[in-house]
């Protein structure tokens, strides 16, 4: 059995959340430049150019590239032939938010009582941690920090398994029309489907790290998310909801096996700062 | 297209003057205030106390920037979406509240209430906070500094990038831009 101590975990994973923070995945970079040539509204263009600029002072300034610098949100891939010292992950993972947002300048967006005090924690912590368990004897994190803007326009629904894909398809598209500006367009969306009540949401979630256009492995959902995405863009919301073609950069959905009487579709939209950064100790 | 430079406190004849979709400069003293700000804010207006800035004219920007590092004027200040605030800024623009800077579509009333005493919408670009906080020069909390990033800052900007996206007719981008843009099938 591997030993790996809390301490290492919290060292590596804070200089992980700036990271996260101060530079935006070349993917999405690459989405941004292409979108600039293609978008036909001279104002879209004009805001999608100081998205570009955006980035680049972020990453050359070290300041963060969106002031909602997010819920820290973590993926971690456990191997079974791997043990923390001094700790659990979930520990080290909130110690590691807490030392990085507070290093970085981070903005804690966290407050405690959700319902009556909404007082901050002032720690940006607690994350939110999915862990799954893996072969080997290696631990793999991924960070993906999540702006309220664009959580807040995300939805789910309990569908009957008879509907069929024109149904999903149409949820999925009010989805992105009902949101309009507010997810900060051109967005990523993340569609979960399958799974039950609380997991269609987290496949929608996992669905957003995936690299920007890599189609599903499945050649059929892989041409519904091509097809989705084509919807998307001919509803004219364009960059920030002010009109264009450029709505979102990419659709990919993630599907899961799920009960013969349901079919749970979870849509979970990301800004164009779709944040994540990754490490493996 | 032609970018035009405006100035804080907005006058009436600077806010009819506005058209949806005209780029503006900003320059002048705007102050942040988000959700619970504006709770407050409209609970001092409620009860006729004093507002912790001169609202005559004033413009305030739905933002709560990142900590101000040692090195920075500010942090990054990117706006928040808007309609979080839709409850509360009809009550703030009947006080003197002339220009909303923010993100995202207002609601009918905020738009009503727009019209009928004279105030501007203006969307910054949602995710540009690095680039906004270049035309902060300096960033002052006046009010609930407990609240945190949803205190009340005082910023001085210097051609603050933004555009008309309500004008004070009801003219709203939201609306006609995406119209323009969609594609019939």
């Amino acid at each position: 059995m591997r030993e790996i101590s809390k301490e290492k975990i919290v060292e590596s994973v804070s200089a992980l959340c700036l990271k996260a923070a101060f530079e935006l995945p070349d993917d999405m970079r690459k989405a941004l430049g292409k979108a600039v040539e293609a978008e036909p509204s001279p104002l879209g263009q004009s805001m999608l150019k100081q998205l570009v600029e955006n980035y680049s002072i972020a990453e050359t300034k070290r300041m963060p590239i969106c002031q909602d610098t997010g819920v820290a949100v973590f993926f971690v891939e456990m191997g079974c032939e791997l043990c923390i010292t001094g700790g659990t992950i979930y520990e080290a993972l909130r110690t590691a938010v807490a030392n990085g947002w507070k290093e970085g300048y981070l903005r804690m967006s966290i407050v405690e009582d959700p319902l009556f005090t909404r007082k901050n924690t002032g720690t940006n912590g607690p994350p939110i941690v999915h862990v799954t368990q893996v072969p080997g004897d290696k631990l793999k994190i991924t960070i993906a920090p999540k702006g309220g803007g664009s959580e807040n326009m995300s939805r789910l629904v309990m569908l009957k398994p008879t509907v069929g894909a024109p149904v999903v398809a149409d949820f999925v598209v009010e989805t992105v029309t009902l949101a309009g500006g507010n997810p900060c367009p051109p967005i990523v969306v993340g569609v979960g489907i399958g799974g039950n009540f609380e997991m269609a949401p987290i496949l929608a979630k996992k669905a957003l790290l995936r690299h920007l256009g890599d189609p599903n492995p499945d050649p059929k959902y892989a041409e519904f998310e091509k097809m989705l995405l084509d919807r998307i863009n001919a509803t004219g919301i364009g960059p920030q909801g002010l009109g264009g073609r450029t709505t979102a950069m990419a659709v990919h959905i993630e599907h899961h096996p799920c009960h013969m009487a349901s079919l749970p579709v979870a849509v979970n939209l990301n800004c164009h700062a779709a944040r994540h950064a990754s490490l493996e100790l | 297209m032609n970018i035009r430079k405006i100035q804080t406190p907005l006058t009436p004849e600077v806010v009819s003057s506005l058209s949806v979709g005209d780029e503006i400069r900003l320059s002048g003293t705007i102050y942040t205030a988000r959700d619970q700000a504006h709770r407050r804010i409209c609970a001092l207006i409620d009860e006729g106390a004093e507002l912790p800035m001169d609202i005559n004219g004033a413009v305030i920007y739905f933002a709560g920037p990142t900590p101000t590092p040692p090195d920075k004027p500010v942090g990054s200040a990117g706006p928040t979406t808007a309609y979080r605030m839709d409850a509360f800024s009809p009550k703030v623009i009947k006080a003197g509240l002339r220009g909303m800077i923010g993100k995202g579509n207002r609601s009918p009333e905020v738009i009503e209430a727009m019209k009928t005493y004279g105030a501007v919408y203006f969307a910054a670009t949602g995710g540009a906070g690095a680039l906004i906080a270049q035309c902060i020069k300096k960033s002052t909390c006046i009010a609930y500094e407990e609240l945190g990033p949803e205190a009340i800052y005082k910023m001085e900007v210097e051609d603050f990038p933004m555009l008309v996206a309500i004008d004070s007719r009801g003219g709203n981008l939201y609306i006609t831009g995406p119209e323009k843009y969609r594609e019939r099938t």
